[in-house]
């Protein structure tokens, strides 16, 4: 039976009578704890940062070359936090509120609360690390809108939020390695974790460099090793973003809920061809400023600056005026595909919306002129100022723009369409963060827990930095304090020597099938697969076939598979093979998942399942739990389940209209 | 956006691990397309490569969209290559024509050796940063955000300093090697903010210590670190890196 741990009394008193009442572990003796950290995202390098600080030795492992260079870096956005700066009557409830039912009331309440509790003492401990927030002119923080809200709540670095975020949580790690209290290990990577007497005691990591495997004991083991995006293959995750630790974690008896739960992102540029190796994100926030629409002609072909406004249809702010262009992401990639489909699409591929600028940009430019007292400004002065705006807001991403597309983002409209880009499923966790393995914790994106169906934009920076900065150096002591009498365990004990033996068995297989097939040449199968079948819709005849084709696809890749070198030395290949063995099996489980599931929430859209006008139906009697699956063996799943208790947020149709 | 395909001759550098003796190997590719990015080409190059039963080339990269500061190649003796303000994983091959030979080597600097091929150790950075580039603030002991004001031209100053993505192209483009550009960017974004004052002197000669300590070499005001940045990071911050050395030499007390 899956415990939750959710304290009691009212919503808004569990964190603070949880933190009044967990168990505390004197400084003496946190001294001799050793924690395992695998991963150096926002939840990973902060919670290495929390726990050095507070007097545990740390061990963080990174597969970049530097924790610098975890995935957090790419996110561009924004962060949000209930602090009303703008007065627009923000708070705490309405955070919550706004996060539960973005993510279409399927997350739990106590933790979206905590999250919504939290999020102000991220902004303060960043600007207090140096952070360069974007600011007014008097000084203050500024924001910005993001999806799904209608309230000002973003803060932001120009389109590098997450960029400065990590390097501020990446100092505060760095500066926990000067002091002794941290130790870092590059381009290792978990390869298993070691469970002794039913309690998480350390894992495997295979030095990248030398591909010699080490054994690392931890009284406790955390993962923040980020999403798994990329079972997809094209996505907007960095190349190495794996589900490797995750899974590791699942097959030694940690549950993973609800891994059909991903999300499209609606503003992407759109593939250009076969050679794609990855996505590129469009920051939400340009739908801030950006209008998105199609031609009301099927197949125009014109160029749309020769389309006149009344042949343009703003679909969005059409189908949903309250929240215009800023509806949830689910809602908004849903929508630009429902236009691509019916023959709407633009561009050479016709799967593509525009996303045009003018409109704001000429707002912009008229205010500039305002503020200078220009008199009768001309139209150019007016579109020249307006662009100074614009480039000082989103420089950055229309020059990433400009690169990729060889196009100009301020002449011309950008097209854009949906990309797989974060996994709102992950390992199942309590309340304190700890999976079903004891001793065993998942951060950040890697965990399934506050996010539900759905993940609201600039939502993930805040839930990687609560869980590190703000969570886990509570609840890891509530913990350890029960186990302050555990010596170091030796690494020669047998359950070490057993879980390095079965990773090198696993090394040795894969370097042993020398087939004739690439990696990559299974990954893109896998991920095409993933894609039409368990992608922006769902159906149970899609989901039955996927499932048949995968595990075919799992066999022949196990024995046809070509890794070349050595498994002794530096062979990103023979890493990537590990990886893509992982996602062939989680994507089967992801199908499963989504095939159990028969509603639409958020990001899971099941065709049959469906309001009349072609919007989410959720089936609360039947599904408002998170489904927990135990791995039992190839393709052999248990579904456990958490029933969902809505006190304070009843569940209703969700409406942006 | 016209598109074209394009055969080329790549030059590229081969060196098994640190210890070994490296050299260049010649691959022509065929029938690249101008939409493709610089990595993307790699990527085709090694599927061939592996098809063939060859190793493919060894390269850092990760998010592909010039954040990570994991790529790191030096093309046609420029780091990054042609492009200004753009890393290797931006660079798109609309950038090269039909039947150009390009030259691919790793970042050349003794602080940082080669791991493979085009793979380099740029592990001195993150000591240099544990050295001092951080604010000494532990969690939970901030008061609230908005007590701190910064002048926006201050705040937009230290962003600008602190886009630097750590990929180390100012040291492969300096020909004495210098870190100067990477320091002094992390030096001015903090010593341009009132979080960073209490440390300020500290930090500068701390800093600049470790990275003489990781056998970079001197800042000559050749600007080719500044020319390369992919963030384009300004070669005021080594001014302003310099007067904080500087003076903080100069009030230093023990």
């Amino acid at each position: 039976m899956l415990n939750s741990k959710i304290p009691a009394g009212s919503l808004d008193k569990k964190w603070e009578d949880y933190k009044g009442h967990c168990k505390l572990v004197n400084p003496a003796n946190k001294r001799n704890m050793e924690v395992i950290i695998v991963g150096t995202g926002l939840a990973g390098a902060s919670a290495a940062a929390a726990l050095g600080e507070l007097g545990y030795k740390v061990k963080a492992f990174c597969f970049q070359d530097s924790p610098r260079r975890a995935h957090s870096i790419a996110a561009q956005g924004g962060i949000n936090a209930a602090k009303n700066y703008q007065n627009d009557g923000d708070s705490v409830f309405r955070l919550f509120y706004d996060t539960v039912k973005g993510g279409d009331y399927r997350a739990r309440e106590a933790n979206v609360h905590r999250l919504a509790e939290v999020s102000g003492n991220i902004i303060d401990q960043c600007v207090a690390q140096g952070v360069p927030f974007a600011r007014e002119y008097g000084g203050l923080l500024s924001n910005r809108s993001f999806g799904g809200t209608q309230v000002q709540r973003t803060f932001y670095a120009a389109g590098q939020t997450g960029q400065q975020l990590l390097l501020g949580a990446y100092s505060a790690l760095e500066r926990q390695v000067a002091l002794g209290n941290v130790t870092m290990y590059n381009r290792h990577e978990m390869l298993d974790i070691v469970v002794i007497d039913g309690k998480a005691r350390g894992i495997i990591a295979r030095n990248l460099i030398t591909g010699k495997l080490e054994r690392h004991f931890g009284h406790a083991v955390l993962l923040a090793s980020g999403g798994y995006g990329n079972v997809f293959y094209l996505s907007t995750n960095a190349m190495g973003s794996n589900v490797t630790a995750a899974w590791k974690a699942t097959r030694k008896g940690a549950f993973f809920g609800n891994p059909c739960f991903t999300q499209i992102h609606p503003t992407c540029i759109p593939v250009s061809g076969d050679h794609q190796s990855k996505l590129t994100l469009m920051s939400e926030s340009l739908r801030n400023d950006g209008r998105i629409w199609v031609p009301k002609k099927q197949n125009d072909t014109r160029k749309p600056s020769d389309i006149p406004e009344d042949e343009r249809d703003y679909y969005l702010e059409r189908r949903y005026p309250a929240f215009g262009n800023l509806v949830p992401r689910d809602v908004a990639s849903r929508a630009a595909k429902e236009r691509c489909d019916a023959g709407y699409g633009v561009g050479s591929s016709k799967q593509a919306v525009y996303l045009d600028f003018a409109y704001n940009t000429e707002r912009y430019g008229r205010i500039e002129a305002n503020k200078r007292q220009l008199s009768n400004p001309t139209p150019e002065e007016i579109r020249k100022l307006g662009k100074e705006v614009v480039a000082e807001k989103y420089g950055n991403l229309f020059d990433m723009y400009a690169k990729i597309t060889g196009e100009n983002p301020y002449e011309v409209p950008m097209r854009i369409y949906p990309a797989v880009h974060y996994t709102m499923g992950g390992l199942w966790v309590d309340y304190e963060l700890m999976t079903t393995v004891t001793g065993l914790y998942a951060l950040g994106e890697a965990n399934f827990s506050d996010h539900g169906a759905n993940r609201l934009g600039a939502s993930a920076l805040m839930q990687g930095l609560a869980d590190g900065y703000f969570v886990i150096p509570y609840t890891l002591g509530n913990y350890l304090a029960d186990d302050i009498k555990t010596k170091a365990i030796s690494l020669d004990h047998p359950a070490f020597v057993e879980a390095e033996k079965n990773v090198q068995s696993t090394i040795d297989k894969l370097m042993g099938i020398k087939g004739t097939k690439s990696v990559d040449h299974f990954h893109k199968k896998l991920g095409k697969i993933m894609w039409d079948k368990c992608g922006m819709a769902r159906n149970e005849q899609g989901l039955k076939e996927a499932i048949v084709e995968i595990q075919a696809l799992r066999k022949e890749f196990w024995s046809d598979v070509r890794i070349p070198g050595d498994a002794n030395e530096f062979n990103p290949e023979l890493e990537k093979a590990g990886r893509v063995a992982d996602f062939l099996e989680l994507g089967e489980l992801m199908c499963l998942d989504a095939l159990n599931r028969r509603e639409s929430c958020g990001g899971h859209f099941r065709e049959e399942s469906q309001t009349p006008d072609g919007e989410a139906q959720r089936d609360d009697e039947n599904f408002s739990y998170v489904a927990a699956w135990e791995y039992k063996g190839e393709s052999q799943f248990e579904l456990h389940k958490e029933a969902l208790e809505f006190v304070e947020c009843k569940p209703t149709q969700r409406s942006y209209k | 956006m016209e598109h074209y395909t394009m055969n080329l001759t790549l030059k590229v550098w081969r060196q098994k691990n640190t210890d070994a003796q490296g050299k260049f190997e010649t691959y022509p590719v065929s029938g690249i397309s101008s939409e493709m990015s610089f990595l993307e080409m790699f990527d085709v190059l090694n599927e061939r490569l592996i098809n063939e039963g060859k190793e493919p080339i060894a390269f850092d990269h990760d998010c592909r969209e010039g954040i990570c500061g994991a790529c790191s190649m030096h093309i046609n003796g420029r780091a990054h290559g042609p492009w200004a303000g753009t890393t290797t994983c931006q660079l798109h091959m609309r950038a090269f024509k039909d039947g150009d030979t390009v030259t691919v080597e790793p970042w050349r600097a003794g602080s940082f050796p080669v791991v493979k091929d085009l793979t380099v150790d740029r592990g001195a950075f993150d000591r240099i940063i544990e050295a001092g580039g951080y604010v000494s603030v532990n969690t939970g002991n901030a008061q609230d955000a908005n007590n701190i004001l910064v002048p926006k031209d201050k705040a937009d100053a230290a962003f600008a300093a602190a886009a630097c993505i750590g990929c180390g192209a100012c040291v492969a483009a300096c020909k004495n090697s210098s870190a100067m550009l990477f320091v002094s960017a992390k030096v001015s974004q903090l010593a341009l903010l009132p979080q960073g004052q209490p440390e300020k002197k500290t930090r500068a000669l701390n800093m600049i210590a470790q990275m003489d300590k990781e056998g970079f070499g001197s800042c000559t005001n050749t600007g080719a670190c500044e020319a390369e940045c992919p963030k384009e990071i300004s070669l005021t911050n080594i001014a302003r890196l310099n007067r904080e050395y500087i003076a903080a030499g100069l009030s230093y007390e023990k």
